[in-house]
């Protein structure tokens, strides 16, 4: 090859990659990116039954119930308008709790959250960003009530 | 007093960065002649930043409660390692530690590279004192680590007991030398695209420094996978989480750059390609510093959140990175060429090695960037994790590992002869591997299912430039080469048996009861209360056996109080085969506990492939590190003989 096509078909090998990447990247993106919803959005029937997304909201008080198995957890995440059930098997982290935030991985199916993964604040002062606005919003409500 | 002297240090630091800035210009514009000025400044500025990092460290190892950093992050009651390690498992100590070894290789750099044209040099000492201000700035300004509390704290408020681990004190420094040391590179690229000596001496001066900085990213990677996976108690050993990526989009830019700057170095080829690629790394790794330091980012590893800090390290890496490829599109077109090279040989080969790895770092950037682009534009918020990037980029990888066996047979310039004839046994061994696990397992994953394809096939493809000639002849780079690329089959060999042969069993379990899992049948005997020197615990007791011999395993919950924690610390054994992983978790309120229990065949190779990377280069680096001391050498004799 010449140097001057040489250049020209480095240039063009970068440019397809680029495009590539893009591409491809775009095409994962559309159906493998996992939304985060709360339970007023589920209520409104945004998440797509099967996919893969994510649910924020707090672990409704005195909703937590444990099947027979031990290992099955059921409970109630709420986020003041509306509550989704969710069951998970598997060790659910120390700071899981009643009346504290939590985000759940996994998929809607007929009604109910099934949990891959969950996830509390970890350590007293971390939170999920995605929840910092709903406990905020959570304070806010209770403060009108009272 | 210690405080203020870790203050003052880091400003007259900051204000020799700032001169050596300015005499870099005043040099290039032919005002001055300071060439050897800068070089002491380089020096004196990088004792600077050590003398300011010992500080902090003396502040923490003595728990100086009227420094605010301290009284954040750390607590009298704690293991002296985690005390003096707490220094930089926080924001600001961190980024201080960022900036000492930003100055430290700028000083390396001044001191060791004779083989750089004068004005090269001092460019790239220049541009070394430009990042360097930059994060000067944004210490001084917004993240000053020795801030006074008034008044002093009577306790810490402690380190987060994730981070209370000896693989994690030594995590960060080694990620942060792999980071920082492709700084060098960017500004050697930088220093060569101003006075356009872009050429193979400046790849052979440029190739120890992204070598080095690239093995550093390689074990930092590899250990802090092995962290992940055996202090979450998750049992998986990536998550793809953005963390993770942030030191993984470095190393691929590195690793790309680091088969270029071959071509550079000895074919004078790739000129433009390799400069962009120097410019890339470091991106990349400010690009993670951002991620990681700025909190934008979900992440179970984002402690910090704070917008100011984000947005002063956004505009930093907009100015580098936004100048850094001004400076590329003005000067990378009027680049020379090297010398012409045909469609089948070496240069080819590392060219699609290139593409390939630019579009997965492109994938992973991008898979990484998506949902903050989403919540700015429409506030919608999302995540993107493993199924995205095993499916959209695990196939490249895989295609990636197919070619790696084969460039390396090519021959420079052209290749004429029939190359693949010598891949076949290894295309045999791969074949055979399909078909035993087409046999034994038939219902794994396609993506598991060729990774130990590939991983048969490239393990015996990756020696092949060794056979046909005495392999102790052959040059250390040469080795390093065939280890990194074994220790690539290997580490792959690892993942994809994870992936398609770990067997898990979960269960509320009584003691006396016995589960089984795999080829292991596990008696659990009961907890006992535990206690350590900053936590409580409750501690499972578990005997395995397969057949012969007896295992005891003992994994923990433990509470912490100082912040008030709970962290899983899996047991877990050791096999020539494989890992068998336990976790305790909560009593089902009687005398029951849930367990969870792996195994997980041939788990451990991941690592060994990781180490086996890192040992690669870190041999290739000792052989062009042997080469270059004596050709310098040599022409030192040279030059004696001549003018004596």
């Amino acid at each position: 090859m010449k140097p001057k096509n040489q250049r020209l078909v480095l240039v063009s090998a970068a440019l397809v990659a680029v495009l590539a990447a893009v591409l491809l990247a775009m095409w994962g993106l559309r159906d493998r990116a996992s939304y985060f919803y709360t339970p007023a959005d589920i209520a409104a029937g945004k998440a797509e039954t099967g996919r893969a997304v994510r649910l924020g909201g707090m672990v409704e008080k005195g909703s937590i119930r444990h099947d027979p198995d031990g290992v099955t957890i059921r409970f109630v995440v709420t986020d003041g308008r509306a509550t989704t059930p969710v069951t998970y098997r598997g060790i659910v982290p120390d700071l899981f709790r009643e009346g504290s935030g939590a985000v759940a991985e996994g998929r809607v199916e007929g009604g109910t959250f099934v949990a891959d993964t969950i996830l509390a604040k970890h350590d007293e002062r971390y939170m999920p960003p995605e929840l910092g606005n709903l406990a905020a919003e959570h304070k806010a409500g209770k403060t009108l009530q009272r | 007093m210690i405080a203020e002297a870790g203050l003052a240090a880091l400003w007259l630091a900051a204000g020799l960065a700032a001169l050596q800035l300015v005499l870099m210009i005043g040099t290039l514009r032919g005002a001055t002649d300071a060439g050897r000025a800068m070089r002491v400044i380089a020096l004196v500025q990088g004792a600077l930043t050590l003398v300011a990092f010992a500080m902090l460290l003396l502040v923490f190892a003595t728990t100086d409660l009227s420094v605010a950093l301290v009284y954040e992050n750390s607590h009298s009651a704690k293991p002296f390692l985690y005390k003096v390690a707490g220094a930089w498992g926080n924001h600001e100590g961190s980024m201080l530690l960022w900036v000492t070894v930003l100055s430290v290789a700028g000083a390396f750099l001044a001191l060791f590279s004779r083989r750089t044209g004068e004005r090269t040099l001092i460019a790239a000492l220049g541009s070394q004192a430009a990042l360097a201000l930059g994060f000067y700035a944004f210490l001084l300004i917004a993240s000053n680590p020795f801030a006074r509390l008034d008044p002093p704290a009577f306790e810490g408020r402690g380190l987060n007991p994730l981070l209370q681990d000896p693989g994690l004190a030594f995590h960060p420094p080694t990620l942060y030398f792999g980071y920082v040391g492709l700084s060098v590179a960017f500004s050697l690229a930088v220093g060569a695209l101003l006075t356009g000596e872009v050429d193979a001496k400046l790849a052979r001066a440029m190739r120890p420094w992204v070598l080095g900085a690239w093995i550093f990213l390689t074990l930092g990677i590899t250990a802090g996978s092995y962290w992940a996976y055996y202090e979450l108690g998750w049992g998986g050993w990536w998550f793809w989480d953005p963390v993770e990526n942030a030191s993984l989009m470095p190393w691929l830019a590195a690793t790309a750059l680091l088969h270029s700057i071959n071509v550079l170095a000895a074919r004078g080829a790739l000129k433009a390609w390799t400069m962009m690629l120097a410019v890339i790394a470091f991106s990349m790794s400010m690009v993670g510093t951002f991620l990681v330091r700025s909190g934008v980012l979900t992440s179970v590893h984002a402690f910090a959140i704070d917008p100011e800090r984000g947005t002063f390290l956004l505009g930093l890496l907009a100015v580098y990175v936004g100048a850094a490829f001004a400076l590329f599109a003005v000067r990378g077109a009027t680049l020379k060429e090297g010398a012409p090279f045909e469609l089948v040989s070496r240069e080819t080969g590392l060219v699609i090695n290139n593409l390939l790895l630019s579009v997965i770092l492109g994938i992973v950037f991008l898979g990484t960037l998506y949902p903050l682009l989403v919540e700015a534009v429409s506030g919608e918020k999302l995540s993107v994790g493993a199924p995205y990037f095993n499916s959209v980029a695990g196939p490249l990888a895989l295609l990636l590992a197919v070619l790696v066996g084969v460039g390396p047979l090519l021959a420079w310039r052209r290749e004429r002869r029939p190359v693949l004839k010598q891949l076949t046994v290894p295309a045999l061994l791969g074949v055979t591997a399909l078909a035993i696990s087409l046999i034994i397992a038939p219902r794994i994953g396609i993506l598991p299912r060729l990774g130990l394809t590939v991983a048969a096939y490239l393990a015996a493809a990756a020696i092949l430039p060794l056979t046909g000639r005495n392999p102790l002849r052959a040059p250390l780079a040469t080795w390093g080469m065939v280890v990194a690329h074994v220790g690539i089959a290997v580490g792959l060999a690892g993942m994809a048996a994870n992936a398609a042969f770990t067997q898990e069993t979960l269960a509320v379990t009584k003691p006396g009861e016995r589960l089984a899992v795999g080829p292991w049948l596990v008696e659990f005997s009961g907890v006992t209360p535990t206690a350590g020197k900053n936590w409580t615990a409750v501690e499972g007791k578990l005997l395995a056996t397969r057949g012969q011999g007896l295992v005891t395993l003992k994994p923990q919950t433990r509470y912490f109080t100082d912040p008030p924690t709970a962290t899983n610390e899996a047991a877990i054994a050791t096999f020539w085969n494989g890992q068998l992983y336990t976790v305790v978790g909560k009593s089902d309120g009687e005398d029951g506990w849930q367990l969870r229990l792996w195994w997980k065949p041939f788990v451990t190779l991941i690592w060994l492939g990781g180490a086996l990377v890192g040992l690669g280069g870190a041999l290739a680096l000792a052989g062009h590190l042997w080469r270059l001391r004596r050709r310098h050498g040599a022409s030192a004799e040279w030059h004696r003989e001549r003018y004596a």
